[in-house]
């Protein structure tokens, strides 16, 4: 890929808003009413994943991913949630044999993640993930934390010291920890490792953060923390977060997609699709009737 | 919020830092597959040392007279290259070790795979680790100067230097490769079958017979085999204790050179580089090479097959 | 496994029968333990009985002079100086080139080969190399290093032949030690934007560092012992002098010249010993036999320490 088919602006995107006209046509009538109002990050389109044994876990999906907005996915399990997450920022890439097909395109750059000429490890500066399990690095906690800066071949003492502790406060983990930093990570309760893992992922100011199930191991008090923090991260970030909690996703999320069996069945407004789902499916699954 | 000094994607790809690590990325796979490959390029070398230094030899001594030949004296006047002499000796005491190994390993196996309480078998293992890793000129110090006096009270007519005791030694020194690999092999067996067979009331001695044994087979075959591969490879022992007179004898009572323990007697005079005494070494190291990987490929598949059968 | 089942049907007819065929196997049972136990205890007992004799034999001859003299045509003079220096440089070199070669290796078999004819071939190549006969890696070098490359009968050359000798050793264990780690750690990492390279620098090889570690403790505790390939090489076995210091007086203060002189090893001063006519001679290769002893187990001890201890893993 060259240079400028990357390169952003960053106070343009802020002011420049999607042009919705361009992706209308090709846009399935599910998602159509939702995406016009705001401004898009990513457009997700005709996507489908293959595993490397042959098996299409997602099959031919349309998603609008808005901008410093917060869309959840839900979904039975073994729906595809993941898979898809995963796709957003090339994970499966580390496995031979995977597939994708289709289009997962970057807004406004108009860069297609997925296709052969993206570097997935360009994507993966660009889109953070942090991971169903907490999966802190065998290392100290500023260190963990301090692992994308370095990655990013970041040097500066000062630098690191401040983006550490920016990141720790923002994942409302920073009074807990600031006195252990160069203690072992893994000295941390789960709730703590999973709130260290979400500073790991944000302290390198990614431009969208994808969340698996990140509440799934936390008891309410964390759990009530961590979408405190997810809200209010919304502000500066676009977030995609996967979650079993319903009430969670009616509680924090502005757009919500219901996947069943590999596809996207509904895609709309949190309040609509909590309130007013169109599909059978979507309702059942929200009324507890499945899932 | 967010911090000013923390590069964007577009900034570290316009300051060039994405392009730099690309290279280094790149850099280093090829030089991790170098270094992978390296294991290639010495088996080549390997093969290709080999022949050549002993293509100049095969050009002088027929193959024929050099595999049947009876007689190996290659510093006389008129040096003769038998090499049977020299694999009459490398088989013997490999044999007399495989007679030691066998029975004793299989008996050992069977004992800490279905036997020994797991304690144990976690204190005997390391224990044999251990062995393996005593140095084999001490081995061939013990075989010389130790076991063969003291054998010589028990066994008449057995020289100084001989076949038996570096046999037996050998035997002794293969042991723990044998144990151990034959005990992954049959605790490889899924105690799926082991229970059927207790199923069927059968006592532990049974199942390790009929059970164990039989589904483990490839497995300690294969022990055995690369235990074969490592007795005819042996050296110092046998460099020590066997002597380095090439000697057409099935008495292990005598002494007798194999093929290890002549390139050592060659190596240590001094062999005038490529001389026909020079190329000999590069010959019978030729042959003994071909004879391990034989054994090698051959332990190597059963192992695999063993692998994939669980 | 059917005639088994008759076998014990039939024996099963009537109760006094099962009774016997119980008692009897259980009595074989208990043959077969004890003789797994008796065959473990004479194989121990003969190996400690050699190593105590050993001993025995020659620990008093281990003293502040034999370590600090050359060997000598005077047996009660000969001392061991040469031996154990060349042997510690010449496992320097090993080290140095065997541990990162063999993590490379791993490293690449393991996270970067897609399985396929290449990676399958290389793997073969490698467990078929850990069972070449160590001469004939002597001969090998002989006619690769010393005369092929004209490097002469060095310390540099022995430290390239058993540092390929061991190879196959240190390649494995890094293999099992990167392939334990979990993956979403590895996720983890790439996960932040990491390229595969920084993945393996910063996490894989500091998180594979005592599988690396116990890699090269076995493998150079091998090499410590290997007489064969160095005789191959036609190293002297009589050396009155030390090859030049590695650290010298004056700027650069570091000099290699060392890697081109010639030396002995412990096992070839050992070998030579033991292959003398004189019993003083004997008693000196005892005492080489208890220092090699001595290194070769606390090198092992160490590796088995350090997996001991291992074995509590990540706790995630
Ligand atoms: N590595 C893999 N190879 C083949 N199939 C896979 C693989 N991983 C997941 N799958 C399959 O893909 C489907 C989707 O899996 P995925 O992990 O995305 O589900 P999910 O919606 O995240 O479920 P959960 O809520 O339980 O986490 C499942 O049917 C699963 O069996
Ligand atoms: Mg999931």
């Amino acid at each position: 890929m060259t240079d400028t088919t990357m390169t952003i602006d960053k106070t343009k995107t802020d002011t420049q808003p999607a042009a919705p006209t361009k992706a209308e046509p090709d846009m399935p009538p599910a998602i159509k009413p939702a995406a016009e109002r705001d401004p898009l990050r990513a457009r997700i389109e005709n996507f489908s994943f293959y595993y490397s044994n042959g098996f299409q876990a997602i099959k031919q999906v349309d998603m609008p991913i808005l901008d410093r907005k917060i869309t959840a996915i839900i979904g039975p399990s073994g729906c595809g949630k993941s898979t898809l997450l995963r796709s957003l920022n090339r994970m499966h890439d580390l496995y031979p044999g995977n597939r994708y097909e289709g289009k997962v395109i970057l807004e406004p750059e108009g860069e297609n993640l997925i296709g052969p000429e993206a570097d997935p490890v360009l994507v993966r500066l660009r889109v953070g993930m942090v991971f169903q399990k907490p999966n802190p690095f065998p290392k100290s906690i500023y260190e963990n934390v301090a692992a994308g800066l370095r990655v990013r071949g970041i040097k500066k003492r000062a630098v690191i010291d401040e983006a550490v502790e920016t990141a720790l406060r923002r994942a409302a983990i920073w009074d807990e920890v600031k006195d252990k930093l160069h203690g072992s990570a893994y000295d941390l309760s789960g709730g703590q490792q999973q709130r260290l893992c979400i500073a790991r992922g944000l302290a390198p100011n990614p431009e969208i953060l994808l969340l698996d199930e990140p509440t799934s191991a936390l008891d309410p008090i964390a759990t009530a923390k961590v979408e405190d923090l997810v809200q209010e991260l919304s502000e500066t970030v676009t977030i995609v977060i996967v979650t079993h909690n319903m009430q969670q996703a009616a509680r924090i999320s502005h757009r919500t997609a219901f996947m069943y069996l590999g596809e996207a069945i509904e895609f709309g407004d949190t309040n609509q699709i909590f309130t007013n789902p169109k599909h059978p499916r979507t309702e059942s699954y929200i009324t507890g009737r499945y899932g | 919020m967010p911090n000013s000094s923390i590069p964007t994607s577009a900034e570290l790809i316009q300051s060039g830092f994405v392009r730099r690590r690309k290279w280094i990325a790149r850099g280093m796979k090829t030089f991790l597959f170098l270094c992978a490959a390296l294991s290639v390029f010495v088996t080549t070398a390997i093969v290709f040392v080999l022949v050549r230094d002993s293509w100049d030899f095969f050009a002088n001594v027929p193959l024929f007279d050099f595999l049947f030949g009876t007689m190996w004296t290659p510093v006389f006047a008129n040096p003769q290259f038998g090499v049977l002499p020299l694999l009459a000796a490398t088989l013997q005491t490999a044999g007399l070790a495989m007679a030691i190994a066998v029975p004793f390993g299989l008996i050992m196996a069977i004992y800490l795979s279905e036997y020994a309480r797991p304690a144990v078998r976690e204190t005997i293992k390391p224990a044999l680790e251990m062995l393996e890793a005593v140095p084999t000129v001490v081995y061939g110090y013990f075989a010389l100067l130790v076991m063969t006096p003291f054998l010589q009270g028990f066994v008449p007519g057995l020289k100084g230097i001989n076949l038996l005791v570096p046999g037996i030694i050998l035997g002794i020194m293969i042991l723990p490769y044998v144990v151990s690999v034959s005990e992954d092999a049959m605790r490889a067996v899924p105690n799926s079958l082991r229970e059927g067979g207790y199923g069927l009331g059968m006592a532990k001695w049974q199942v390790a017979t009929r059970i164990v044994i039989p589904g483990a087979f490839s497995g300690i075959t294969a022990a055995f085999i690369l235990g074969m591969s490592r007795a005819v490879g042996e050296t110092m022992v046998l460099a020590v204790a066997a002597g380095q007179n090439p000697n057409l004898t099935w008495d292990p009572r005598e002494g007798a050179a194999t093929i290890t323990a002549y390139i050592v007697q060659m190596s240590l005079g001094d062999v005038a580089h490529g001389s026909i005494a020079y190329q000999s070494i590069f010959a019978v190291g030729l042959l003994l090479f071909v004879i391990t990987l034989l054994f090698n490929i051959i332990g190597f598949y059963l192992r695999r097959r063993f692998r994939e059968a669980y | 496994m059917s005639t088994t089942t008759q076998g014990a049907l039939s024996a099963a007819t009537t109760n006094q029968t099962a009774f016997d065929a119980v008692r009897k196997a259980k009595q074989k049972d208990i043959l077969f333990a004890t003789g797994g136990l008796v065959v473990m205890a004479l194989a121990m007992t003969l190996l400690l009985a050699l190593i105590g004799d050993l001993v025995i034999r020659g620990a008093t001859r281990i003293d502040y002079g034999f370590l600090t003299s050359y060997p000598s045509r005077l047996p009660e003079r000969a001392g061991i100086l040469s031996a154990w220096v060349g042997s510690l440089l010449v496992m320097l070199v090993t080290a140095f080139l065997a541990i990162p070669i063999g993590i490379g290796a791993g490293l690449y078999l393991e996270e970067y080969a897609r399985k396929g004819w290449l990676s399958n071939f290389i793997e073969i190549n490698v467990s078929n190399l850990a069972g070449v006969p160590s001469i004939i890696y002597g001969l090998l070098a002989l006619g690769l290093f010393v005369y092929g490359f004209s490097l002469g009968k060095t310390i540099l050359v022995a430290g390239m032949t058993l540092a390929l000798l061991i190879l196959p050793i240190v390649i494995v264990s890094i293999r099992e030690a990167v392939r334990a780690i979990p993956r979403i750690i590895k996720e983890g990492a790439y996960g932040l934007g990491a390229d595969q390279w920084q993945v393996m620098w910063s996490y894989i090889i500091p998180a594979a560092r005592p599988g690396i570690l116990t890699g090269a403790i076995v493998g150079l505790s091998r090499a410590i012992g290997e007489t064969a390939p160095i005789i191959t090489i036609g190293a002297l076995t009589f050396i009155a002098f030390l090859p030049p210091a590695p650290v010298t007086g004056e700027f650069p203060f570091i000099s290699f010249a060392w890697l081109n002189d010639g030396f002995t090893v412990l096992p070839i001063q050992m070998f030579n010993w033991v292959s003398r006519p004189q019993a003083e001679f004997h008693v000196a290769a005892a005492a080489t036999g208890v220092v090699l002893i001595a290194l070769t187990f606390s090198l092992n001890g160490i590796a088995i320490w350090i997996r001991y201890r291992l074995r509590q893993g990540y706790r995630n």
